[in-house]
């Protein structure tokens, strides 16, 4: 960015808001928001707290667990949409319908049916992040060329095979975005999953903090996980760069 | 200067038999129309005809990749009723794994059949070797030029050691001094390889030059329209066969043949 001649760093806007951040929650404005410095010296004393870090191995297991599950269960789903027509007519309306779907509204029916515990996060974090990845999948295995395919049938390869050593790795470009975008969603379905469950984890400790009035504690929990999911982004875009030359070597 | 031969007359074995092989894709265009063909053992036979013919789509249900309509294809006397191990294809686009290094590509059809991998490696560098990648074993495709590409494509085809060879326009996507150099290479092939070759060209020039046998087919929906044997003496230097007066009339007449299905 360029501003009068000037090249100035694509975080200086970031900069910018933390010093009216800063200023604002030195005035007094308001008890919601409390001075950005306050906010990083919380984060600084709260995390290593027992209370914190057994909210993030409960939130850390459970996120983990739940796009494992999105993975395993989506790709394989991908690819038989995008290799089968009747796997793809009998599953795309669905795939759709879920992708647009306000999911946070299902919760409360994943809670009656799991419970009030880890189950239900897991099965939150997999509703957010499974219908990306299948679509996704099935988006790069159509675009896998017509002549790869008839290559690993040539030779006999049997499906299983296909599958593995073919359909996955050409369109490995797609299903790593697919797992990035999965996994950013997936954030969303843990943080929502343990604040409508409430009593475990990031949940109870919002919960706690929210019901507290304890603002600086909630920005610092909230600082946390924006840092994680950034920080888990800019992992997998790393990774996806890396494959990225023979994604564009493709006919 | 060309004999023209019988569909059946057949003096040596018989390796690819087609047998009234139709094909109506959905939405019915008709591709081909009831062909009979035999591909003789040991022999490149060329399909030639104007582009679009179906020739490919021939080549493809000899491969068992597509079902014929109608009609049958008998491979050493089985019939075919998908892809088997005593065929092997080179594909127009090269159809490499990109992620794959040379070496891995190559084995690959034994790596299918599950053969350990330093045996199959050791039959891969072989035929890497034959084909002139020695040194680029380990080398991505995305390195390599589009002749060097299809001559990985050539090896992995022929590391399974499969009886009959089906090449689809293989040399189209390569450059034309690498075009004439494979070509030489071919026949080179064909005599040390003993294997049946089938060859998918629209080159009449390519096909005259490689073929022992050159079956024209005709415009969509496709029929056998000649059988052509050029007389060509292949004893001779390769570069001398080019200028031969038999090679120079083999191509003057399958021009003629061919013209009328150009408007």
């Amino acid at each position: 960015m360029i501003i009068g001649g000037i090249r100035v760093p694509l975080f200086a806007s970031l900069i910018i808001w933390a010093i009216l951040w800063e200023i604002a929650g030195r005035s007094g404005a308001s008890f919601v928001i409390p001075p950005l410095s306050a906010i990083f010296a919380r984060i600084v004393e709260i995390v290593p707290t027992p209370t914190f870090l057994a909210a993030l191995a409960v939130t850390a297991k459970t996120f983990v667990i739940g796009n494992a599950i999105a993975i395993l269960v989506g790709i394989p789903i991908g690819v038989a949409m995008g290799r089968s027509d009747l796997a793809d007519r009998t599953l795309l309306p669905w795939v759709n319908m879920f992708i647009s779907a306000p999911l946070s509204a299902l919760v409360p029916v994943i809670m009656v049916l799991f419970g009030l515990g880890e189950t239900t996060i897991i099965l939150t974090v997999v509703l957010f992040a499974i219908w990306i990845i299948v679509l996704d999948t099935r988006a790069g295995v159509r675009s896998i060329p017509p002549s790869l395919v008839e290559m690993a049938r040539s030779f006999g390869a049997s499906r299983l095979q296909a599958f593995g050593k073919i359909y996955v790795w050409a369109a490995l470009p797609e299903i790593l975005s697919s797992i990035r975008l999965g996994m950013i969603r997936a954030v969303k379905g843990v943080v929502i999953g343990q604040l409508l469950v409430s009593i475990v984890g990031f949940g109870r400790l919002f919960e706690l903090y929210s019901s507290h009035f304890l603002m600086e504690h909630f920005w610092a929990l909230l600082f946390v996980i924006f840092a994680f999911a950034f920080a888990l982004n800019e992992a997998l875009a790393w990774l996806e760069r890396r494959v990225e030359y023979y994604a564009a070597s493709r006919t | 200067m060309t004999a023209r031969a019988e569909h059946y007359a057949s003096p040596s074995r018989v390796a690819v038999e087609v047998r009234g092989v139709s094909k109506i894709y959905d939405g019915g265009v008709e591709a081909l129309n009831d062909i009979s063909l035999y591909f003789p053992e040991g022999q490149l036979t060329t399909l030639l005809g104007p582009s679009g013919c179906g020739k490919t789509t021939l080549l493809k249900i000899i491969a068992g990749l597509i079902a014929p309509t109608s009609g049958s294809v008998k491979v050493e006397g089985r019939e075919v009723t998908g892809p088997g191990p005593e065929r092997a294809f080179v594909f127009q686009d090269f159809a490499l794994m990109p992620w794959a290094s040379v070496m891995r590509n190559v084995a690959f059809g034994l790596e299918l059949r599950g053969v350990a991998k330093t045996e199959r490696e050791r039959v891969a560098q072989g035929y890497i070797g034959e084909v002139g990648l020695k040194g680029f074993e380990a080398a991505y495709p995305h390195a390599l030029s589009g002749g060097m590409r299809q001559r990985v494509g050539l090896a992995r085809a022929l590391a399974v050691n499969a009886k009959v060879l089906l090449m689809d326009e293989p040399f189209s996507a390569v450059d034309e001094q690498t075009r004439r150099k494979f070509q030489e290479d071919l026949l080179r092939l064909v005599a040390q390889e003993r294997k049946t070759f089938i060859f998918v060209t629209h080159s009449i020039e390519e096909a005259v030059y490689v073929s022992d046998r050159i079956v024209l087919l005709s415009k969509r929906p496709s029929r056998v329209s000649e059988i052509i044997t050029p007389a060509i003496d292949r004893s001779v230097d390769p570069e001398r066969i080019r200028r031969s007066q038999a090679y120079l009339d083999t191509v003057e007449a399958i021009w003629q043949g061919l013209k009328r299905y150009l408007e």
